[in-house]
């Protein structure tokens, strides 16, 4: 009948929208009611507080939506807290331990720790510094370097752009496992071709040692980078009548000089930090020394070791030692800041 | 000095695969030819195979004679990069080298391989652009970045570059498949230009321009998939496009397949 009225179909496109503060207030809310229950059963640990909040949270959006919103956008959510509960649990350690070794670090850390030695201090006495570890590091590790990123980088250009039989397949695997050999283990080989040829500790030791270490995180990345270049631009200079070295050299190397660079610098940041070799060869000098070919050296996670060690847990020794792990995090953060400068002046440009 | 090429019983492989069979022709100096045929006919392979660019595919091997005027370039004793110097090679898509200014672009290939004086090198720089159609639009910036110019003006930079070396053959694969139609006209035009000083071989998809551009046309075609691609017709273009003499050209033509 004309008069009938129809039925009012539900508009379909539309449906309810949670608020955008409703995360932040559903935290807030598993957080006061994680923190409630855990006072009143007497839970102390603020990890569980901290775990129990993180469920209460994940449940809580899950029904919280699904009533307001529908079960896609609940799902949704779901994932969103999820990531960012992942998130906040790697963060967190990390942000602790900078902001600890940050403030324990900086109450001995000033000019005069940075430019003395442990030579005339007792390692249980405040005072004294850390320049000979950091002599003895920049020289190790500036061997290493000299030694291993040559090596690499021409390994990785013969892998990449000439191996292609049963030597290539060698040399890769062989890389591959060197990517596994424990730090220790490559202090015990040098090590025992010291006592071989009955040589002294030197820093060159711990060179060597570090550069077994280095090699397979250069190789492996400049490998990558290499792979990178299009091989369109390898085609387009070998048609120009190049040969194939020297299109490697002036043009893939080039092209690809960030990224290896960038390579270079974190396998550098990662033997910086390297202690177990360091102590087996190398084996520590309270005094300055500064030729890396005679006589022990010292180095910074070494003397970081020490200093705990060495002065049976007595405070200055402990401060000393934050302050040398600070000094050393803040050096290889200095070269991963480099390495990205120079990854960023080096990169293709694509100015107009 | 335009050089002319002579094919007989050219076969290519990839590795134990046979890609094209029994390829022989031959190619007019100061001419246009243009390769057409489907996809995977090996006409891009046949291309290569004219400048020694076909054996740095892992696996590539050639059988055959290739003679540029009166030399085998797959003689005993031939270096493939001295022929690559005398054969140069535009590609499918625009390829200047990235960490290089326009200038760098053009004069890499005569950097690379001998030293000339900062003057000879402007010379040879502009002469190359202006052949390439290109001068007019970048002598304001010839220190900026290659990569920072559009598609077409790319496409002439690799020509550019290309023909600063003098080669006597230019080879070209598909130049204008990745362009859009004016910046495809201005190179066809090019091609007009250029042919009055090099032989040119180009590769087509695009049948319409291989009528508009060239002098004589050449048809591949392979029997199934998984058999060597073969030369089936060349012969002058307005004949090729009005009146083939197989029937399988004239197929393709109409479009009946391809």
């Amino acid at each position: 009948m004309s008069h009938a009225v129809t039925a009012k179909r539900p508009n379909s496109l539309q449906g309810g929208q949670l608020p955008k503060w409703a995360p932040l207030a559903i935290a807030a809310g598993s957080l006061a009611v994680s923190v409630g229950l855990c006072l009143a059963t007497g839970i102390e640990s603020k990890i569980q507080w901290g775990l129990i909040a993180a469920i209460l949270y994940i449940v809580g959006t899950y029904v919280i939506s699904a009533r307001v919103e529908n079960r896609r956008q609940a799902k949704d959510r779901i994932a969103t807290s999820l990531v960012w509960v992942a998130f906040l649990l790697a963060v967190v350690p990390l942000a602790s331990l900078i902001w600890a070794t940050v403030v324990r670090g900086i109450k001995v850390l000033d000019g005069y720790f940075l430019s003395h030695s442990m030579g005339v201090v007792g390692n249980s006495e405040p005072g004294g510094g850390v320049y000979a570890a950091i002599i003895g590091t920049l020289e190790q590790v500036g061997i290493a370097t000299l030694i291993a990123a040559p090596i690499g980088v021409l390994t990785a250009i013969y892998l990449v752009e000439y191996g292609r039989g049963a030597l290539a397949r060698a040399v890769t695997f062989f890389v591959d496992v060197m990517t596994g050999i424990p730090s220790i283990v490559a202090g015990l080989f040098i090590l025992s071709i010291l006592l071989a040829f009955n040589l002294n500790f030197s820093g060159f030791a711990g060179a060597l040692a570090l550069t077994i270490l280095m090699l397979p995180i250069v190789v492996r990345s400049t490998e990558e980078m290499l792979k990178l270049v299009p091989n369109e631009l390898r085609e387009a200079s070998l048609a120009l009548g190049v040969p194939k070295w020297r299109t490697i050299l002036k043009v893939v190397l080039p092209t690809a000089i960030g990224g290896i660079t960038t390579g270079i610098m974190l396998a550098v940041a990662r033997i910086a930090g390297e202690t177990a070799p360091v102590l087996l060869v190398v084996f520590g000098n309270p005094f300055i020394n500064n030729n890396p070919f005679e006589g022990p050296q010292a180095s910074l996670p070494l003397y970081i070791y020490q200093q705990y060690s060495l002065s049976a847990g007595s405070d200055a020794g402990i401060d000393r030692a934050w302050a040398a792990a600070l000094t050393l995090i803040l050096f290889v953060m200095i070269l991963n800041l480099a390495a990205r400068a120079l990854a960023r002046w080096k990169a293709p440009k694509t100015g107009r | 000095m335009a050089k002319r090429i002579d094919v007989s019983g050219l076969h290519a492989y990839y590795g134990s695969f046979r890609a094209i069979e029994d390829i022989s022709m031959t190619v007019e100096p100061r001419s246009v030819t243009a390769f057409i045929g489907p996809s995977g006919c090996g006409k891009s392979t046949f291309l290569r195979t004219l400048n020694r660019m076909h054996e740095v595919t892992p696996g590539g091997r050639v059988e055959g004679k290739v003679m540029l005027d009166d030399e085998n370039l797959y003689g005993a004793g031939v270096d493939p990069v001295t022929v690559r110097r005398e054969v140069g090679m535009v590609f499918q898509r625009p390829n200047p080298f990235p960490t290089m200014s326009v200038y760098d672009n053009v004069a890499a290939g005569l950097r690379l391989n001998g030293s000339y004086k900062k003057s000879q090198l402007d010379d040879i720089v502009e002469k190359s652009l202006k052949g390439a159609n290109l001068w007019n639009e970048v002598k304001d910036r010839l220190n900026k970045p290659g990569s920072g110019l559009s598609g077409g003006q790319q496409q002439r930079l690799c020509i550019a570059r290309a023909i600063a070396v003098e080669p006597k053959v230019l080879l070209m694969d598909e130049p204008c498949s990745a362009l859009d139609p004016i910046s495809t006209l201005a190179i066809e035009d090019l091609i007009g230009e250029l042919k009055e000083r090099f032989t040119i071989v180009i590769v087509t998809h695009n049948m319409q321009q291989a009528a508009r551009v060239s002098d004589r046309t050449a048809f591949f075609n392979l029997a199934a998939v998984g058999q060597p691609g073969k030369l089936i017709e060349i012969d002058d273009t307005e004949r090729i496009f009005s009146n083939p003499s197989v029937q399988a050209t004239e197929d393709y033509i109409s479009g009946r397949f391809g």
